[in-house]
């Protein structure tokens, strides 16, 4: 291939992977904090519902783009009420929160469906966008994209060098541990399940936003379940979220290329790429190896009184 | 310093299932219907008209019985899949698979008589359910891929295999471009027992009876229910729990196949893409909030199946977008799984700082534990 084909492609690429490395990144620090939260596919949902509604009516994507995280913050405390308050089973209490999420915005949005709203729109980043190759692909991208190029970085430097991110990684791995340390293990899954929402959140805001400028029923097609995926493969660490991420932007890019192109391979056959892929790209990762398990705690409540 | 402690119970709450289902009800009734004040919709009459819709009268309660069929024989598999701590959420996609199987007979043998067509058209539909759930279970034992996220992918393909065999080989010439198959013959279509109800209801009868003696009765059977209990113990206990798993989730695709041989054959009489109505999801539902008690998850049914025909009701009188129904469901299964908490434990008063005096105080909780109590 050209490299005028692969260009657009790989741009294409970064751009529908940035919701996907949002969502992942925003899993995998509630999952850091031990509470395995499934309903990422509702949050990421109601996010972009909120995000849509905010923007359509304030006109400003900034703030619909905080309310989106807001939203599923929201959401993702819904799910801290059930796990630490009441102790209910987190696999279940995920998927309800999904469940309840496509309902509310399908509810919520669908005297909406099909109405175009304002966003992010592409830029060229200054003096960056004029490297060959590099540019054309990295930095003629809307402001979310290079907020997410920073957004790893900054996860890994708040997980390995701030004391709260030693705190969450402790009420992840070792809860009684961290609460002798005279921490709370109880506080750091709250702001484990928020802010993973807010992040998560954004990633939706991404859909509504930047990846298309409308809303419509069920716009996140189970890029929600594929972040739930990428975590495990990525070992929990996030750099190997951004190659996931940018994997699976690749494989929904070039799906959505081929069809364009009138691929002899009927439409329902190229869309299971992804649902495959995710397959696959898991049975790659094997979790065997130091640094690589989950941890410990993950899914575990901690016993009132503890 | 009155304070409140929380401490665990040392038997469960007695009828505590009982009362908090219809707490949870009710809280997730009062939720819905202020999502629906908000929208300006008329809510005391909505709920009314959920009522009236479902279970009012003769043909409110035929739909319901009607819909409450795929979703009894989803859930019983998932609420076997769930006993044994085996996450299958793939009931939607084995239903997918299970309509495609039966469709299959009906299309490569539409000569047969009916007493040799339907018995096939069941094999066919366990067979295709039954792999499609088999594939997950195998990489989980083999790979360690996670079940949860494996059966939910495959709930994608299934459905995106269906649309691609009715919007192409399977497509009907003479649809006029709708995706569909065509009409099956008479043989291939389940008749009615009696009034609408068609003889699914016999099926589920059949395949209820049969689960439960075979949990109760048989050792499997046992040894599935203890495995579930605790993995680890049924290990050392050499019982076959790889074998175990391989089979719930096998049981559970088959059943689900045939709720969607079922739905295909005796509701639309061929297969189109609006056969997968969800009732794969809210099986789940039906499985946590019934556990493996057969009864329950008939009665939960019926009641799931109700709230879907009473939020129809609700779409045609109301306008109210069909996505309430999912709604309903999800903070159904919120609040029971919330209130759940109060079968295992209790609130107690403290009447000062020292608590080590409470008799009821349960084996698990520790000394000097009020920080982690709820403070008035």
């Amino acid at each position: 291939m050209s490299l005028e084909l692969v260009i657009p492609i790989l741009a294409a690429a970064i751009q529908s992977g940035t919701p996907i490395l949002y969502a992942t990144l925003g899993e995998m620090l509630t999952e850091r904090s031990g509470v395995l939260n499934l309903g990422v596919e509702g949050m990421m949902i109601f996010g972009a519902f909120g995000a849509f509604l905010f923007t359509y009516f304030s006109g400003n994507p900034w703030l619909g783009l905080f309310m989106a995280g807001f939203f599923a913050g929201m959401l993702g405390l819904v799910h801290g009420v059930v796990c630490q308050v009441f102790q209910g089973n987190q696999v279940v209490s995920g998927l309800a929160l999904t469940i309840l999420g496509v309902g509310l915005a399908d509810y919520l949005g669908t005297p909406y469906v099909g109405v175009a709203t304002q966003g992010f729109y592409p830029f060229d980043f200054p003096v960056l966008s004029a490297i060959p190759l590099i540019g054309p692909v990295f930095f003629r991208q809307d402001a979310l994209v290079y907020i997410s190029y920073l957004l790893p970085l900054l996860f890994w430097f708040f997980m390995n060098r701030t004391r709260w991110g030693l705190a969450v990684a402790a009420a992840g791995e070792n809860p009684a541990a961290c609460a002798a340390a005279g921490l709370s293990p109880r506080l750091m899954r709250w702001m484990g399940v928020f802010w993973g929402g807010f992040l998560v959140g954004l990633g939706g805001a991404y859909m509504s936003l930047a990846y298309t400028h409308l809303w419509t029923n069920n716009m996140t097609g189970g890029r929600g379940w594929i972040a739930v995926a990428l975590v495990i493969f990525a070992f929990w660490r996030p750099g190997r979220a951004v190659f996931g991420a940018y994997l699976f932007g690749g494989i929904m890019a070039f799906q959505m290329r081929l069809q364009a192109m009138g691929a002899t391979l009927p439409s329902s056959l190229l869309l299971m790429l992804p649902y495959a892929l995710t397959i696959v790209v898991l049975l790659f990762s094997s979790s065997r190896g130091k640094g690589r398990a989950a941890p410990a705690a993950l899914g575990v409540n901690i016993e009132p009184g503890e | 310093m009155l304070g409140f402690r929380i401490a665990k119970r040392q038997e469960p709450l007695r009828w505590g299932s009982f009362f908090i289902f219809f707490a949870a009800l009710a809280l997730s009734l009062g939720i819905s219907c202020m999502l629906l004040a908000i929208q300006g919709k008329p809510f005391m009459r909505a709920l009314f008209m959920l009522w009236d819709g479902a279970f009012a009268h003769d043909y409110a309660l035929e739909d319901t019985a009607l819909k409450s069929i795929p979703i009894f024989l989803c859930s019983l598999g998932v609420a076997v899949c769930f006993r044994m701590q085996v996450w299958n959420i793939g009931a939607e996609g084995q239903f997918a698979l299970g309509a495609i199987g039966a469709t299959w007979a009906v299309l490569s043998f539409p000569n047969l008589p009916a007493w040799a067509l339907m018995p096939f058209m069941f094999f066919c539909a366990a067979v295709a359910g039954g792999l499609w759930a088999a594939v997950p279970a195998f990489l989980r034992l083999r790979m360690g891929l996670n079940e949860i996220i494996s059966t939910l992918m495959f709930n994608y393909i299934g459905i995106l295999l269906m649309e691609y065999l009715v919007y192409g080989v399977w497509k009907d010439p003479a649809s006029f471009g709708f995706p569909m198959t065509v009409i099956f013959p008479d043989a291939a279509i389940i008749g009615s027992l009696f009034g609408r109800i068609h003889w699914g209801a016999a099926v589920c009868a059949v395949v209820a009876t049969l689960l439960s003696v075979f949990l109760r009765r048989t050792r499997l059977g046992f040894e599935l229910m203890a495995g579930g209990e605790n993995p680890r113990a049924a290990r050392y206990a050499r019982m076959p729990y790889g074998f175990l798993v391989m089979l719930v989730m096998v049981v559970c695709g088959a059943l689900a196949g045939w709720a969607g041989l079922i739905e295909t054959s005796a509701t639309l009489n061929r297969l189109q893409p609006n056969v997968l109505a969800g009732y794969g999801y809210t099986a789940i539902v039906v499985a946590w909030l019934a556990r493996l008690r057969i009864v329950s998850i008939a009665m939960y049914s019926i009641l799931l199946a109700g709230l879907r025909v009473g939020v129809e009701n609700l779409q045609l009188e109301l306008q109210v977008p069909a996505a309430f129904a999912g709604i309903m469901q999800g903070l159904l299964l919120i609040t029971v799984l919330a209130g759940q908490f109060f079968i295992w434990y209790e609130i107690q008063r403290v009447p000062g700082a020292e608590t080590s005096g409470k008799g009821k105080k349960g084996a698990s909780s520790t000394d000097g534990s009020a920080d982690g109590g709820e403070r008035s």
